[in-house]
């Protein structure tokens, strides 16, 4: 390794490092991370190109590398073997009623966190962090027996009731309220006489836009995408959620990967466009939440 | 702390207004806490009780029968529960840390070299983070495939190159078919899958390192890979202990991956059978919770053991000292 020797003082107020890396390690951290992105996008590309193809181009050698003009059929067969747009549905109306509830109340408890001083706030937030650490999927078998005997079994709210606050949210939000927004700022809102309520929904929530963006992102990928909670409580097709679907596509013996990989596709889309649009603000909302504090 | 809501006797007007001042913080925790004592506390506490009885959830709360320890010494001497705990710590191990290994470097490069392109950069390495499990193993399920895979045949075209062919196999590998390769096959996903949210871990703690430091450095002398060894990573140590303790605990409950890429069944010799799916398994098909829910409650003593572990060799306080 050659010294990347610095002659000069850093230019006060740039950030640094300043270190002019020497060339070739520099060529080599690109070409690195080239690949990876490269590894990490190449599952994608083939998910888009594979619902393009039948059946047997799919598998055939070597594997199709450009789209195909299958991708009509692949639609219709998927069509024809399960009721897709529906499932798609109920994972939206899951995916939606969960980001809505856990914006609320996480923000509202981020905010209690954040801005009051309460008996018993040191002690009720580091419960809300153990909560963090406790493996949920452990809870499968009683959750289930639960929502049995509550009769919640085949229905969303099994999923998005138990789902409408989560300590991640809580934290994210606390994070971000106590590090951006003055506490003056609810004090004078309190002096011209408004309601505890009314200084978070006029004062607090305007202001936190950014990390609500971010944990919106969140919990709705995760809603969208979860699988075991699903497996769990949906029993008939009607219910299904778009991942549910889609694997009993894959569990048939004859599985017609073309029109399966248009469902996933299909699913994964709409994810796609949230991230395109979002990604700035979720990647920001998450480091500042993770950084600050 | 600054705001007591009753230090300023101006605005004590008593009644409602002071009522809902005081009481307000509570009311806006009180969500999360109610949400969590009837679907989180309470379950598990229930997983607890039925841990000790014979039950087949088909026949009614009523048919419940108390056994003792008898669930516990049932998965003990079950040799596909140890066998399903083997595979889950080394999947987790084998998944765990090559995620840490390369999502450091690409923070470290996508904080330092490629700055410009940073958002970019963390935003390609984020998206399989985004994607649904089930797309994920669907395509890789096909990309996994022997005969036709994109992978193998990516992996024999390689092997055909010049001085680094020897690096790849030049054979078609069975990767979801032989006992040997389901974990690498499962691992490689999950990798793939979680070295985006390390990264970005990773990033926002280098981000937090005061540059002084590094200006510092470079003054005296240091070559980057110096700033890396004795700056970086040093810091990096309290987010690297989050990023770990969060790899562990996933790792160790992993399901959806294994679950979908043999298709539910764990694969060639059940090497991809986890404890989770193993104890979902006692549940939905051999419909025996009890002895589920003793699953639950051994696999939960492995992972607070190893959590403590990690906590002892790693961190101090854990995540509630970052605050």
């Amino acid at each position: 390794m050659t010294t990347a020797n610095v002659t000069e003082l850093p230019a006060p107020g740039r950030r640094p490092p300043r270190r002019p890396s020497p060339a070739l390690p520099r060529l080599g951290a690109y070409l690195l991370i080239a690949l990876g992105a490269f590894l990490t996008v190449a599952p994608f590309y083939f998910m888009f190109v594979f619902a393009t193809h039948t059946r047997s181009d799919i598998f055939q050698l070597p594997p199709p590398l450009w789209f195909g003009s299958n991708l009509g059929e692949n639609y219709a067969s998927l069509l024809e073997r399960l009721p897709f747009w529906r499932s798609l549905w109920n994972s939206l109306y899951l995916a939606v009623l969960t980001t809505v509830t856990t914006l609320f109340f996480c923000t509202l408890a981020g905010y209690a966190f954040a801005m009051y001083s309460f008996k018993g706030r040191e002690v009720l937030f580091g419960l809300v962090l153990a909560t963090l650490l406790i493996p949920s999927t452990l809870n499968i078998v009683p959750f289930a027996l639960i929502m049995q005997a509550l009769g919640w079994i085949d229905q969303p709210r099994a999923l998005w009731v138990p789902g409408m606050a989560s300590a991640f949210g809580i934290f994210l939000m606390r994070q971000y309220i106590g590090s951006s927004i003055p506490r003056e700022l609810v004090e004078a809102a309190r002096i011209d006489g408004a309601t505890e309520f009314g200084i978070f929904r006029r004062v607090i929530v305007p202001l936190t836009g950014p990390a609500m963006a971010t944990l919106g992102l969140v919990t709705f990928v995760q809603s969208w995408n979860g699988f075991l909670g699903p497996l769990i409580i949906f029993r008939s097709a009607e219910t299904y959620t778009a991942p549910l679907a889609l694997r009993t596509l894959q569990s048939v013996a004859n599985t017609d990967w073309g029109a399966l990989m248009c469902g996933v596709a299909l699913t994964v889309v709409p994810l796609l466009i949230l991230f395109a649009l979002a990604s700035r603000q979720l990647i920001e909302g998450l480091t500042a939440g993770s950084t600050k504090g | 702390m600054l705001t007591s809501p009753r230090v300023s006797p101006a605005r004590r007007r008593g009644g409602w207004t002071e009522f809902q001042r005081r009481y307000a913080p509570y009311i806006f925790i009180s969500p999360f806490f109610l949400l969590f004592l009837v679907f989180g506390l309470f379950p598990i506490l229930f997983n607890a009780y039925l841990s000790f009885q014979a039950w087949q959830p088909g026949t009614g709360l009523g048919e419940m029968e108390f056994v003792g320890l008898r669930n516990y010494t049932d998965n003990l001497t079950d040799p596909t529960f140890w066998q399903s705990l083997k595979n889950t710590a080394v999947l987790a191990l084998l998944s765990g840390l090559p995620q840490h290994l390369l999502a450091i470097p690409l923070a470290f490069a996508a904080a330092g070299v490629l700055r410009r392109m940073q958002h970019l950069v963390t935003a390609v390495y984020f998206l399989p983070y985004i994607t649904s499990i089930v797309a994920i193993s669907v395509i890789f399920f096909t990309l996994f495939s022997w005969q036709y895979g994109v992978i193998n045949a990516a992996l024999n075209a390689l092997s055909g190159l010049p001085l680094i062919g020897g690096l790849f196999p030049a054979e078609k590998i069975n990767w979801l078919g032989q006992k040997e390769y389901v974990q690498p096959a499962i691992a490689l996903v999950v990798i793939w899958r979680y070295v985006g949210w390390n990264m970005l871990l990773y990033l926002s703690g280098i981000q937090s390192i005061p540059r002084e430091l590094y200006e510092a450095a470079s003054v005296d002398g240091a070559t980057g890979w110096q700033q890396f060894r004795f700056i970086t990573l040093p810091l990096l140590r309290p987010i690297m202990f989050v990023a770990v303790t969060l790899s562990l605990i996933g790792g160790l409950q992993l399901f959806e991956e294994p679950f979908i890429l043999t298709n539910g069944t764990g694969g060639a010799g059940q090497a991809g059978l986890t404890t989770i799916m193993y104890m979902y398994r006692t549940y939905a098909n051999y419909s025996d919770a009890g002895v589920a829910a003793a699953m639950s409650w051994l696999l939960f003593l492995v992972i607070g053991g190893l959590t403590l572990v990690n906590n002892r060799l790693f961190g101090r306080s854990g995540l509630a000292g970052r605050d």
